[in-house]
């Protein structure tokens, strides 16, 4: 049986969730450790927790929310933002993470997913990916959404996932905020092209989104944040919609 | 840092053994959190002074045997096995119950149970990296409430979290499976040794329940005999 998991996403600076619309603009969502115990008890099936502090100073600020978090809530947590070497990796694990997500400097170093999945485990190595879409596809961002590459999303998630990458976590940046839901067509080419777990994630304003992102998008799991910060929707909301129109998710 | 080992001072003492591999600390926290005097143990004298140990793993199977073998704690996880003392081994570390694995040929497991692992079915995604039910199968090996105790107060088919893409073979041992690709043996247990395929410690209620289940059998019979646990039945699940 195949399951689709339900992932509340916290983006974190400075011990603070926040969210932005399409990676600026940044608003204070909440406490991440409160939110993560609150989400757990909702139902969700695991946590992503994204340290968008630059500084070395939020990178240990975010070691010590992984860790609290680790305490109380029992449900995988998947740490990323900031990671640019193994050492990154192994702290974030041992404080109570699960997975990493790696993305700029994955760009950066290709070699650097291969080594996280050596050293940990391919099951630990996730990438991410932000993406926007140009005239003949998609293209690969970085530093944040900021910078543009020369890769192809595709390409580059097949490079990934070749190199090691356990999973791949695709956000769309031109959906990302606006509630318009997924780039379902962005969604359908990554995962026809990898066979490791691709996450949905960017553009989630309804229940719907979170069921097209499953079905049409073919997503093994799909992610959201502000319609759970702002309790628009519980955790449990969404998995009886989603169950309610053909999605497997276990219950809440 | 909460008070959190403090308060499960007097549980039953669970040696989570650390040879090096991966988030320990998550193992470390849940069997707190339900009760047990847990720590991550490193040196064979602590391990056999424990009133029952987990065995975890993550990564490659060859990296996993080799780290056990090179970390020295294997002679006391098979003692402990031999000797029937609480025992529960997770994912990799339920791999390396049996003989081997497809995906290290050459590296040995424990051999306590036979059979090697083989990767999932061709016609899923690897891994596995989702939430499954268990489907109780069997009554395993050994006294049928032994092999009930891990999923005592579970419900029916409850939900845990699977990331791997190999697997044993189903056996006489074998008290679950879920369904990816065909049945998939999720969870065996042999008296006082139990081996989950699954991540009860990332399992929500459904893992804490089995590893409240374990800790039980760690703090043996309902009288509380301090020592009375290594060979004796499986403890009554309900006084958990």
């Amino acid at each position: 049986m195949r399951s689709i998991r339900l992932i509340p996403c916290l983006d974190v600076t400075d011990g603070r969730v926040v969210k932005g619309v399409q990676f600026v603009d940044l608003t204070d969502e909440g406490d991440p450790v409160e939110l993560a115990a609150r989400y757990d008890e909702e139902g969700a099936d695991e946590l992503t927790f994204l340290d968008i502090t630059a500084s070395s100073d939020g990178r240990d600020t975010m070691i010590s929310v992984v860790a609290r978090t680790a305490e109380q809530v029992f449900i995988p947590l998947t740490v990323g933002g900031g990671v640019r070497e193994t050492e990154d990796a192994r702290r974030l694990l041992r404080a109570g993470a699960d997975k990493v997500a790696v993305n700029t400097a994955a760009v950066e170093r290709p070699a650097l997913v291969r080594a996280i999945a050596d050293e940990f485990g391919a099951q630990c190595a996730v990438v991410a990916i932000d993406a926007r879409a140009h005239a003949h596809g998609w293209q690969v961002y970085t530093h944040g959404g900021r910078r543009p590459t020369e890769l192809d999303v595709v390409a580059w998630a097949v490079e990934c996932a070749t190199n090691g990458a356990g999973e791949i976590l695709l956000t769309s940046m031109d959906r990302d905020g606006t509630r318009d839901g997924f780039d379902l067509d962005l969604l359908r080419a990554v995962v026809d092209a990898v066979d490791v777990p691709v996450v949905a994630s960017g553009g989630v304003g309804t229940l719907q989104d979170l069921v097209d992102g499953a079905l049409d998008g073919g997503a093994d799991a799909v992610l959201a944040a502000s319609i759970f910060h702002r309790r628009e929707f519980t955790l449990g909301e969404a998995k009886a919609y989603m169950a309610a129109h053909g999605v497997t998710v276990r219950p809440a | 840092m909460t008070g959190a080992a403090t308060r499960d001072a007097d549980g039953p003492r669970i040696a989570v053994l650390d040879y090096g591999i991966g988030n320990l600390r998550s193992a470390e926290k849940a069997l707190q959190h339900v009760g047990a005097a847990a720590r991550l143990v490193a040196d064979p004298a602590v391990v056999e002074a424990a009133d029952a140990v987990v065995l975890p793993g993550v990564g490659a199977f060859g990296a996993c045997a080799r780290a056990l073998r090179e970390s020295g704690l294997e002679p006391v996880a098979r003692a402990a096995i031999a000797a029937g003392v609480p025992f529960l081994a997770v994912c990799i570390g339920f791999q390396l119950l049996y003989e081997g694995s497809d995906e290290s040929p050459g590296s040995d497991g424990l051999g306590v149970f036979a059979g090697t692992s083989a990767p999932l079915a061709p016609t899923v995604k690897h891994p596995q990296m989702q939430w499954n039910q268990l489907v109780a199968c069997g009554s395993g090996s050994g006294p049928a409430a032994a092999a009930a105790a891990p999923l005592h107060g579970l419900g029916e088919r409850p939900w845990v979290y699977f990331v791997h893409s190999f697997a044993p073979p189903v056996g006489p041992e074998t008290v679950a499976v879920c369904d990816y690709g065909g049945p998939v043996a999720a969870l065996v247990a042999r008296g006082n040794l139990w081996g989950a395929q699954f991540h009860p410690e990332k399992s929500g209620r459904s893992g804490l329940g089995l590893l409240a289940n374990f800790v039980a059998l760690a703090a043996g019979p309902a009288d509380g005999l301090a020592n009375g646990l290594a060979d004796g039945p499986a403890a009554d699940p309900a006084a958990a």
